[in-house]
């Protein structure tokens, strides 16, 4: 299980992320969603040190850490057990899409180079880019380079995969290809934290929908950085405009079906 | 009325090549002497290492500001005087030194800059999986900024060949010192010394050669 609690991060005097609850079980698919700039992102840069929060508790298994005071070990163990999807895929352009996977079980695992290999293998498999394996990040099209980056993640054997606005950059046409395989790790169970705009997304397979609003106007007064609406099945989402008909990418939010709602209202 | 001394160039060759192999050793051991401490002082700059930093300011600085024969003067002649230890340093360990602080300060700066260019999100996408910033270095960061560097400190490789001539100003007999003693016993100075011009063309262009090799395999991967 992954727990944080009174996350705080602040730019400049800005706190993005204000005091920020959350809690995955195993096996649990949450999706954030919101306007940008409301720290959707940096919650999940924060989980794994990519930001370094200024305030909080993280826990991670068996890994309970004061993020401020969270040693050099300590980030090196949440990052380990944590695994980074990221928006522009970010894929090791000096390594094929084998090695792209392989190189953390080589470098951070310590495997022998031919077990890796093997086990790239079989993720390259499942993620459908057998063929791929000796290509640079380079020859890929958008939709096999995210794929790659979602095998890489994979090959960590994290608790939690973070996937940060997977399908953002990606030209409409490969976006499938990559929600699909999202979809099959999401069958499987895999624990994951996924801010993304795609609402089919969010109400196919999402357990919970965490909506974050706030943050750019802090600097209007004080105010929580993370509202989030009361949750039971049958709460509906804060209207968002009128919604785009036709535009399945930013659908009223108001008529959107979700199962659950994670409410943890922050500030007062 | 003849002009060129053909025969006198020809006989020539089999002379210089004799001392070929100490131009190229004093330019090979500096080079991958300057090498090391580039990187060192690169990674130094690059990470802004308290006080290393500014001690690597200031190197970098002297090094460039000051020219290549006037340091070389300074090691052999002038620092054994402050240091009784040197009096043993003969020409050939002066100029490899000189060679090596000189251009290790220019290969320092085209090194940062390329470290500074690898894309920074494939930084945290090594750090999001674990690696400590020695195995980043390593595994992701120098192997693409070695590509990127390769160009700039092959060009350097070259100039050095061509500054180890100025080793025969420290006595030192190598490719350059060779010709001049030839030269002043033949009085044949134009042949003297566009024979050994075509030497160092000719081993920079065997050099240019092997770099476009070097360049094809580093960019494999990233062609489209």
């Amino acid at each position: 299980m992954i727990k944080v609690t009174g996350l705080v991060k602040r730019f400049g005097g800005t706190a993005v992320l204000d005091g920020i609850d959350l809690a995955i079980e195993q096996g649990e698919i949450i999706v954030v969603i919101g306007p940008s700039g409301t720290g959707k992102s940096t919650l999940l840069r924060c989980l794994n040190f990519l930001e370094r929060p200024d305030a909080g508790r993280l826990t991670i298994g068996d890994l309970d850490v004061d993020v401020t005071r969270a040693s050099r070990a300590d980030i090196l163990t949440a990052r380990r057990r944590t695994a980074f999807v990221f928006q522009n895929y970010a894929l090791f352009a000096n390594k094929t899409a084998l090695e792209n996977i392989a190189e953390g079980l080589i470098v951070v695992n310590r495997w022998p180079k031919e077990k890796a290999h093997a086990r790239a293998r079989e993720i390259l498999e499942r993620i459908g880019l057998a063929d791929k394996a000796d290509a640079y990040p380079a020859s890929l099209s958008g939709g096999q380079q995210q794929r790659v980056g979602i095998g890489r993640a994979m090959a960590a054997q994290a608790e939690v995969i973070l996937f940060d606005e997977p399908t953002s950059s990606l030209d409409p046409e490969w976006v499938e290809e990559v929600l699909n395989l999202m979809k099959q790790l999401a069958r499987e169970r895999q624990t994951m934290l996924v801010v993304t705009h795609e609402m089919s997304f969010a109400r196919d397979v999402a357990d919970r929908v965490i909506f974050m609003e706030g943050g750019e106007s802090s600097n209007r007064g004080p105010r929580p950085a993370l509202q989030l609406t009361t949750g039971s099945p049958d709460t509906r989402f804060p209207a968002q405009g009128s919604g785009n008909p036709g535009n399945n990418r930013h659908p009223d939010l108001s008529r959107m079906p979700v199962r659950a709602i994670a409410v943890e209202r922050t500030g007062d | 009325m003849q002009v060129l001394d053909v025969d006198y160039m020809l006989g020539l060759v089999p002379i210089l090549l004799r001392y070929l192999p100490l131009t190229l050793q004093m330019a090979a051991v500096g080079m991958a002497l300057a090498l090391v401490l580039a990187c060192g002082l690169a990674v130094i700059r690059v990470l802004r290492i308290p006080g290393l930093n500014a001690a690597t300011l200031l190197f970098i600085s002297f090094f460039r500001g000051t020219p290549l024969l006037v340091q070389l003067f300074l090691f052999y002649y002038g620092l054994p005087q402050l240091l009784a230890f040197l009096t043993q340093i003969n020409g050939i360990t002066a100029t490899i030194m000189g060679l090596t602080l000189h251009f290790s300060a220019y290969m320092a700066e085209s090194i940062r800059a390329a470290i500074v260019g690898v894309d920074r999100s494939q930084t945290e996408a090594a750090l999001s999986i674990g690696m400590t910033n020695g195995q980043l270095m390593r595994r992701i960061v120098l192997p693409q900024a070695t590509r990127v560097a390769v160009p700039t400190l092959m060009n350097y490789f070259i100039d050095m060949i061509k500054a180890t001539s100025l080793a025969f100003t420290l006595g030192v007999t190598e490719l350059m010192g060779a010709t001049q003693k030839e030269a002043a016993g033949s009085f044949l100075y134009f042949e003297a010394f566009i024979t050994v011009a075509i030497f160092y063309w000719v081993i920079v262009e065997l050099l240019a050669w092997f770099q476009r090799r070097l360049e094809i395999r580093l960019n494999e991967a990233y062609r489209r």
